[in-house]
């Protein structure tokens, strides 16, 4: 305890910095997942290989996966830019089979309507499309974010700077609460955002709360959260995620 | 680029054989952990998702633990629990480690597997007389059993990505390569180590979605995608006569 209280601002300090680090890698995960997941529901012959593709690249442990890019993009071992990349690579490869299955939860009668009433492509995409699908790609956001927070810490071993380092120098030198602290600071982190992310997306959809289909929509949500949890869920998945830790 | 060819050539020298950090004993100590660790959660995790699946309750509860799993950071969990049970006794706090991160996957792929099963597929066993231990272990296990080895399959990939942890508490594995080489300032030792597991992931993953396709019930092949999709809604409506039937 007396470590914890002697290093207060330390620690908020590192949560600073770890925040940041994690809110990059989700929100340019976020950037490439919904294009490459709605190329993955709209072209059938692309899907398969898109979401194989992303399923193997979330099997790399993170450490590897971390080693590997130094030389891929040719910067230096002890850099940040490389726990980045690896951490949007991963976050891309969980979140666009979230969107992938968000858009084909989009009710089909519903995109029919929009086309029969004249909305050009675009105009269906932006106004009905990606307003429902939003619920199923929060969800997969959450999970995303989550695990991102968490993973974050690997970078300790790579020289980065953020709650893990709270590890690597409390197993240094032998200092329990200092590891603790890490520990319950990056699981607080984690479901702050998660409750932040969750608040956006009920923002995002005001319907979801007033109308008769609320229920069913959380419902869904709720199922494909529950599916974002247990990559391979279901049965046809060739590729399940689990890797990376 | 040429970090790779390094990489690849330290990988294939005769050293990997023999000096103080031969391949194939590192490789050996990586597989024994993670075949320990899940066969452990296995134990604990199967029957515990198979009495929720069979029964429905605790559910919420498996999700929620599956949730907070996610967000522990396994490097945390495995640097305190070592200093806690001593240095000396590194290989108990990993195994532990590696379980608490197996189960949750193990336990969702067991429910979700009973609860992927069709209702009416159920009722008909009941109907003809089965007991529900029979229901649970002819019916529901045999059903489910893809989706359980699909949360196997999560929970041994996620053990082997932890497992290269385990280099740094003295434990060795396949990340003794990765940490030698970054603290060493060795690129060659540790790209070629990096290749080594993710070829060991990519190796497991490939074995696990092989069992899943042999394990998968002929009849579940073809109707899998649509039960999929439409089990929310199966689960809630009951058995109606006019569907008895068809």
């Amino acid at each position: 305890m007396t470590w914890i209280l002697a290093n207060l601002g330390l620690i908020g300090d590192l949560m600073l910095v770890h925040l940041r680090l994690s809110l990059i890698p989700v929100v340019v995960s976020i950037l490439v997942a919904v294009p490459l997941g709605r190329l993955a529901h709209r072209v059938g012959w692309l899907r398969g290989g898109v979401l194989s593709v992303v399923g193997l690249l979330y099997t790399i442990p993170s450490l590897a996966l971390i080693t590997l890019l130094p030389p891929l993009l040719g910067t230096p071992v002890l850099s940040d830019v490389n726990v980045l990349v690896a951490l949007g690579l991963y976050g891309v490869a969980l979140l666009t089979r979230s969107v992938a299955d968000a858009f084909d939860a989009v009710d089909a009668d519903v995109v029919r309507s929009a086309m029969a009433v004249g909305y050009t492509p675009l105009r269906r995409f932006w106004t009905v499309e990606l307003p429902l699908a939003v619920p199923v790609i929060v969800a997969g956001t959450r999970v995303v974010a989550v695990s991102t927070v968490s993973l974050v810490t690997v970078g300790a071993l790579v020289g980065s700077r953020n709650l893990g380092s709270l590890f690597t120098d409390g197993l240094q030198r032998g200092i329990v609460p200092e590891i603790v602290a890490g520990i319950v600071a990056t699981v607080v982190l984690a479901l702050v955002l998660d409750l932040v992310i969750a608040a956006v997306g009920r923002a995002l959809t005001p319907w979801a709360r007033v109308s008769g289909t609320s229920g069913a929509a959380r419902r869904a949500s709720r199922r494909r959260a529950h599916r974002a949890e247990v990559p391979g869920t279901a049965a046809e998945d060739a590729v399940t995620g689990g890797g990376a830790a | 680029m040429s970090v790779f060819l390094e990489g690849i050539a330290w990988l294939f020298s005769p050293d990997r054989l023999s000096g103080p950090n031969p391949l194939p004993e590192r490789l050996a100590e990586h597989l024994g952990y993670t075949l320990l660790a899940l066969v452990i959660a296995a134990v604990i995790a199967v029957p515990l998702g198979y009495l929720i699946g069979h029964t429905g309750r605790g559910r919420d509860l498996a999700v929620g633990l599956s949730g907070a799993a996610r967000a522990l950071p396994s490097l945390g969990l495995l640097f305190v629990l070592t200093l806690l049970v001593g240095i000396g006794d590194a290989p108990v706090a990993a195994t532990i480690v590696f379980v608490v991160l197996g189960i949750p996957p193990i336990l969702a792929g067991a429910y979700a597997g009973f609860e992927s099963v069709d209702r009416r597929v159920v009722d008909a066993a009941r109907s003809v007389g089965m007991t529900p231990l029979q229901v649970a272990l002819r019916v529901e296990a045999p059903l489910g059993l893809p989706l359980l080895i699909a949360g196997v399959r999560s929970a041994a990939l996620q053990i082997v990505s932890t497992a290269v942890l385990a280099a740094y508490v003295n434990l060795g594995g396949l990340g003794i390569y990765l940490q030698r080489g970054i603290q060493l300032r060795s690129y060659d030792e540790m790209i070629g180590g990096a290749i080594v597991v993710v070829l060991l992931a990519f190796a497991i993953d490939g074995f696990f979605a092989l069992l899943q396709r042999l394990c998968t019930p002929a009849g579940v092949r073809v109707a899998g995608g649509a039960a999929q999709t439409t089990r929310g809604r199966r689960h809630r409506r009951p058995a109606t006569p006019r569907g008895a039937a068809q």
